[in-house]
């Protein structure tokens, strides 16, 4: 009846437990350090820790840190102590001897290993290779990783130098705009006269707080939307040691993944170690190399991230092949929406290399008049040509 | 305490809180720990603050986060003005050097300011920092400082350190990502809209006043509102305008008239393609669908 697990009659007993869960989410990505374990066992027993609820209320609390991980909890919470009452032999991990004190470094580059990993992937809804996951999770799972391709083998470590090179360089050319005027500032590099007088009235006319004024810089921010269905796979490879770049010298860009669905993953490439960013792409982008449905996907951004991340000192870069499965209006509204916002989009189309490349796609032709650049984009080479384009945007 | 007390405590106090925000609030106050609260405008983070203050039966202290926020005005400064006239009345009475010095550089001439404030009172006060995604990053790195030690340094009186430890509570829209640092330190829930049920209950505790049909169809109504493509999707506050309103206008019915709901609409979206897009039709037929 209970769907809660059974741990194994030698288990060494419910701090270990505990330990076991932290490693899990380790595992999963959520960076959580020693202190976090022993905040959740007093935040356990702050609770009636006997109902499950409670516990994942309580546990929630301590072990996330933005919506994206509460999310991921839900699956990560059940898979290790709801686990349909089947009897879990280790409560911690084999490999956990590898875990640092260091929180940054906690992380565990293996997000796809067997190990306990299972339902971290637990199938979707709405992602056509999960459609038989209500026959059972071991098969579910099976089916999963089959269909689901390590990024890792599509990216290598030399690679991501080459592309956060490449990324640094068309970032500065996308980014740097300095305003002419200057305006008041708090590490100005002269002194703000007229405000300063004005302020020091306030102290019987002794200036007493210099302030100070500078040209602010005025950035752009780049978000940048990556197509990874299946007819992109040959590209992927360029386009994710780009992104890994880009997101690792630019702390402001923001990156995103499609493929039939879109996943934010500016936290994962913000991993210290470029190969355990991809890995934790991997985990995120399951379904990886199917369907794209670029509307849809394109449609949810303008709704929901752009509405937060885009506006007008923005350039969103789609990194797409224009094949979509859905009608090609939902582009055209989806990028009329995004153009709404005041930024600039620019279309990076491998396909536009090739010797006599038109934009017959339906999707790609209907969002041609919106577009504000449409360049070529197959291997680092090309998208190093684009440094002195962007810069003129 | 057990949450389910500190959530009936705040539901007498009109706020109602789902099971999670309950254990992840009685989890901040027994373990210590700031909370940070993340969600859309409107859901109710703010609030929360004020109402767990009145159920400690204690004081809210309030830091609102801007761009460009600094120590001076989050933590102290000195009142400049008066110790410059305390100079010039000294000077006048002959009187000079150390003893002035002394003076002008004691508490009575130090400005409190929110954070300041938060770890000097003799009751453990609810400190809000307010939309702390729109600080810089450097004045969030001081505020970790400042809620791991609970001690403020400052050079002219030497350190002082809290009496009490203020619960804290963070607020966040999301406009930028925090550190990592920061979300370590706190415990983290997401606040979402309101189910129906639970709205129901906010407008019942907010407006005793409002029949059980109407409030039926207020929060009916708010509710499919939310899942159209709106701007700006209405949060609480918005919704117990808009029940405000129809109260004062005496509506009993949401249904009955449309021009009379076409006009109440204002409360309840605020931007013109938003208006723009719910016209009358539209606002009829979700009355119709949420009675």
């Amino acid at each position: 009846m209970s769907r809660a697990t059974k741990f194994a009659g030698r288990d060494p007993g419910p701090s270990a437990r505990v330990a076991g869960f932290m490693a899990h989410l380790r595992e999963n990505g959520l960076r959580l350090g020693v202190a976090e374990a022993e905040v959740a066992m007093a935040a356990l027993a702050e609770v009636e820790a006997i109902h499950p609820e409670e516990s994942r209320r309580a546990l929630r609390a301590v072990c996330t840190g933005c919506k994206e991980e509460a999310e991921r909890f839900e699956d990560l919470f059940d898979s290790y102590w709801m686990d349909m009452g089947r009897v879990k032999q280790k409560v911690v991990p084999n490999h956990t001897s590898a875990t640092n004190d260091n929180v940054h470094s906690s992380r565990d580059a293996k997000g796809e290993d067997a190990n306990a990993s299972g339902s971290a992937t637990a199938p979707d809804d709405g992602d056509g290779e999960a459609d038989s996951d209500a026959t059972g999770k071991l098969i579910a799972t099976k089916q999963q990783n089959l269909a689901q391709r390590d990024l890792r083998e599509l990216v290598r470590p030399e690679e991501i130098a080459l592309a956060e090179d490449v990324a640094r360089r068309i970032g500065a050319a996308l980014r740097d705009k300095r305003s002419r005027r200057r305006v008041a500032a708090k590490k100005g590099d002269s002194v703000h006269f007229r405000k300063t007088i004005r302020q020091s009235l306030s102290t019987g006319g002794e200036p007493l707080r210099l302030l100070r004024k500078q040209r602010p810089d005025r950035t752009r921010k780049i978000v940048a939307i990556c197509d990874v269905s299946g007819s992109m796979s040959v590209y992927s490879r360029v386009f994710l040691a780009f992104l890994a770049g880009l997101m690792r010298v630019d702390t402001a860009a923001d990156a995103y993944l499609f493929h039939t669905r879109l996943v934010r993953i500016t936290e994962a490439l913000r991993d210290k170690d470029g190969m355990r960013a991809i890995g934790r792409l991997s985990l995120m982008a399951d379904g990886f190399g199917g369907g794209s449905k670029i509307g849809p996907s394109l449609m949810r951004f303008s709704e929901t991230y752009a509405k937060r991340f885009v506006d007008g000192r923005s350039v969103v870069l789609i990194l797409s092949d224009g094949f979509d499965t859905e009608p090609p209006e939902m582009i055209a509204e989806a990028l009329q929406k995004l153009k709404k916002r005041g930024c600039k989009v620019v279309w990076l189309n491998p396909l536009k290399g090739w010797a006599d490349y038109t934009p017959v796609a339906d999707g790609m032709a209907a969002a041609l008049p919106y577009l504000d650049a449409f360049k070529a984009a197959n291997t680092l080479a090309d998208l190093v040509a684009l440094e002195k384009e962007l810069a003129t945007l | 305490m057990t949450w389910t007390d500190l959530k009936t405590a705040l539901e007498g106090e009109g706020y109602v809180a789902s099971d999670d925000l309950s254990v992840a609030l009685q989890l901040a106050l027994s373990l210590g720990r700031p909370l940070l609260l993340e969600g859309a405008a409107g859901v109710g983070k703010t609030e929360i603050a004020r109402a767990l203050a009145q159920v400690q039966d204690t004081r809210l202290i309030r830091l609102q986060c801007y761009e460009g926020l600094d120590a001076a005005q989050a933590l102290y400064e000195w009142n400049y003005q008066r110790q410059l006239l305390t100079i010039r009345a000294a000077a006048e009475d002959g009187e000079t050097g150390k003893a002035v010095e002394d003076r002008i550089f004691s508490r009575d001439f130090l400005l409190e300011r929110p954070l300041l404030a938060a770890i000097t009172q003799d009751v453990a006060p609810v400190l809000l920092i307010d939309e702390i995604d729109r600080a810089d990053e450097e004045f969030e790195a001081y505020l970790l400082e400042i809620l791991s030690d609970f001690q403020v340094s400052i050079p002219e009186l030497g350190t002082i350190t809290a009496v009490t430890r203020p619960i804290v509570i963070l607020t966040s829209n999301g406009t930028r990502d925090l550190s990592d640092a920061l979300r370590r330190r706190c415990l983290y829930t997401y606040v979402e809209y309101p189910d129906r049920a639970t709205e129901l209950k906010i407008l019942k505790a907010r407006c005793p006043d409002v029949e059980a049909h109407l409030a039926d169809q207020i929060v009916g109504f708010v509710q499919k509102l939310r899942k159209e493509d709106l701007e700006k999707t209405p949060g609480v506050a918005e919704m117990l305008d808009f029940a405000a309103a129809l109260m004062g206008l005496g509506i009993a019915d949401l249904t009955a008239d449309p021009a009379v709901l076409q006009s109440t609409l204002t409360t309840l979206l605020k931007t013109q393609s938003d208006q723009a897009q719910v016209t009358s039709e539209v606002a009829s037929r979700i009355a119709g669908k949420a009675a």
